[in-house]
């Protein structure tokens, strides 16, 4: 017996229940697959699902991952500076992402009918909250400074 | 082993972050760990909400994905508004971690060999599902409470079987990683770990996945710094989701949210789920000659307006709580639902049907179970705060129950039709 499930273990590649574990995520995944494939709009569904994948992976890490190394060259070894630009940056694009619908007014009738009320005023919201920030980190950021230097800020 | 092709070692190196490792990614996975079965189970719970027994919970067809039906509790009153304010806030507030958790192991994506063994192969095909199966969660849940149906496909159908597919792969991945998850939590304490500076970050020892960067280059931020970077996003999002939940000037909180806006000033100013021109109810419908017509044990009969303000008027404060997210305490005031079972000669009914003067629209009717009916704060409400319900949340008579979702709580009510217990 547990000769078998070594050799098991040898060729699959892990244990026993590692194998009933996954499989019935699959055939949980294959039982709604193969369920919505008949649904006009199944291969819509499978694209956003496989693109959400893409999109996060493919497009959204790799340009946070160039802003962050813009931002790098930017503050040029200051670390302090660098972190004061950083977290106003990824609050604002956070923002962006999650209210994006509104903020770019896709579905302006759906929202209109829901509500009764248009989308215009998301946009301006998110300069104003981003802005505010911004401006956040700045202040923090100078009143370290001064802190860190007493000198400097006596002479000022 | 097959030589690897140009390219995987120059990503192999361009991981340069101290800060990848077993602890990191556990810490923010032990609060995924803790947070999403909330949002799972009270989705789910969301979906009982609606009465799957009247066929009105959508997807109406789910064949082994049926859950276990039961009536609808009506308190306490703000059960729902519990239920769905927890899951979409709660959804909402963790997508900083998510993201955190996927950017602390996107390295194992580039992973080479791709495939190692069968276990391997069959595992990342189940990480996609993971993956897959949480973004498409986020991304249809936010496009929906925001309205933009850029999607293309049924919201309820995605949402709910699209669920189904994600928790499968989350009970696989918490099964598989939950060992790993202790003992990466174990190999450095939280506290000290959070007292660390920058300056003193180092990154951990190389690790069996592979999370920990072969060449990390100095520390930019601590781990104190990225696990408060993600707090912080949470927090941001929290601060501007829960005034969507809340009623008086804190409403104003949720900036950029549909429901954060009051539709304008009086007792009928709070928010309006789908308006009465986008229902296309016209006045005339709701004029004088509007009759609310009782139907039970083969007898029908109509009451107008007047005869319904004569009936013994009860007033409750109760929430009105959508499914998207928001919900807001208001006082009605109006018949009894109960009364008007009696007056139609049903005292103790199995259900009612409850049909709009919409005439298109997926919830033109809604069927209330027993409890929903003869629950003495459940009524037909006439007015709201004092004076008489507004068009929009409509006038002339609209269902108020506690702890039912907004859409089933009927507006510009036609008829009522109530079925006894031997009606079938």
């Amino acid at each position: 017996m547990a000769e078998r499930a070594a050799r098991l273990r040898a060729r699959y590649g892990a244990a026993p229940w590692h194998l009933v574990v996954v499989t019935a995520a699959l055939v949980l995944a294959g039982w709604v697959a193969l369920r919505l494939a008949h649904e006009a709009t199944a291969g819509r569904m499978l694209l956003w699902f496989l693109g959400a994948v893409i999109a996060h992976d493919l497009v959204l890490f790799p340009v946070y991952a160039a802003v962050d190394r813009g931002l790098r060259a930017l503050a040029r070894g200051r670390v302090t500076l660098l972190n004061h630009l950083r977290a106003p940056a990824l609050g604002s694009a956070l923002l962006f992402l999650v209210f994006s619908p509104g903020i770019l007014r896709l579905g302006e009738t759906t929202h209109l009918a829901a509500t009764g009320q248009d989308q215009r005023p998301y946009l301006m919201r998110w300069l104003l909250l981003s802005a505010a920030l911004f401006l956040l980190s700045a202040v923090t950021y100078l009143l370290r400074r001064r802190q860190a230097s007493p000198k400097r800020s006596d002479s000022a | 082993m097959p030589p690897k092709p140009p390219g995987v070692d120059t990503i192999e190196r361009s991981w340069r972050s101290p800060l990848r490792g077993p602890w990191l990614t556990a810490v923010y996975g032990t609060a995924l760990l803790v947070a999403l079965p909330l949002v799972i189970i009270t989705g789910l719970l969301d979906y009982v909400a609606y009465g799957p027994q009247f066929d009105q919970a959508f997807p109406t067809d789910v064949g082994w994905l049926r859950l276990p039906a039961f009536d609808w509790p009506t308190r306490p009153s703000w059960l729902f508004r519990v239920t769905q304010g927890l899951h979409v806030t709660l959804g909402i507030v963790l997508i900083p971690v998510v993201l955190g958790k996927l950017w602390s192991v996107l390295p194992k994506l580039f992973d080479w060999p791709p495939v190692r063994s069968l276990a391997q192969a069959l595992e990342r095909l189940t990480l996609l599902l993971l993956v897959g199966g949480i973004l498409f969660q986020i991304a249809t849940g936010l496009l929906n409470i925001q309205y933009s149906y850029v999607f293309g496909f049924d919201f309820y159908t995605a949402h709910y079987f699209g669920a189904w597919i994600f928790t499968g792969a989350f009970v696989a991945h918490v099964v598989i990683k939950f060992p790993r998850l202790v003992t990466a939590l174990r190999s450095r304490p939280f506290g000290a770990q959070l007292r660390t500076s920058r300056a003193a970050t180092r990154p951990e020892p190389p690790d069996p996945d592979g999370l920990v960067a072969t060449e990390p280059g100095p520390a930019t931020v601590s781990r104190r710094g990225a696990v408060g970077l993600v707090g912080g996003g949470a927090l941001l999002l929290a601060v501007l989701t829960i005034g969507q939940s809340l009623d008086g000037p804190l409403r104003r909180t949720a900036l950029l949210l549909p429901r954060g806006r009051q539709p304008g000033p009086g007792p009928n100013g709070f928010p309006v789920n789908r308006t009465v021109a986008a229902a296309g109810v016209r006045p005339e419908q709701t004029g004088a000659g509007w009759r609310l017509t009782l139907r039970g044990g083969g007898r029908t009969m109509t009451l107008d307006r007047s005869a319904l303000l004569a009936m013994a008027q009860h007033t409750a404060a109760l929430p009105i709580s959508c499914v998207e997210g928001w919900s807001t305490r208001q006082a009605w005031t109006g018949v009894r639902l109960r009364d008007l079972a009696a007056r139609a000669g049903v005292p103790d009914p199995a259900s009612a049907r409850v049909s709009s003067l919409e005439r298109a629209g997926l919830f033109r009717t809604a069927v209330l179970a027993s409890n929903q009916v003869l629950d003495p704060d459940a009524l037909l409400a006439l007015r709201v705060n004092g004076v008489d319900l507004s068009p929009d949340h409509g006038y002339p008579a609209r269902v108020i129950v506690p702890a039912l979702p907004g859409v089933h709580c009927t507006k510009w009510v036609a008829e009522i039709d109530f079925q006894g217990r031997t009606d079938g």
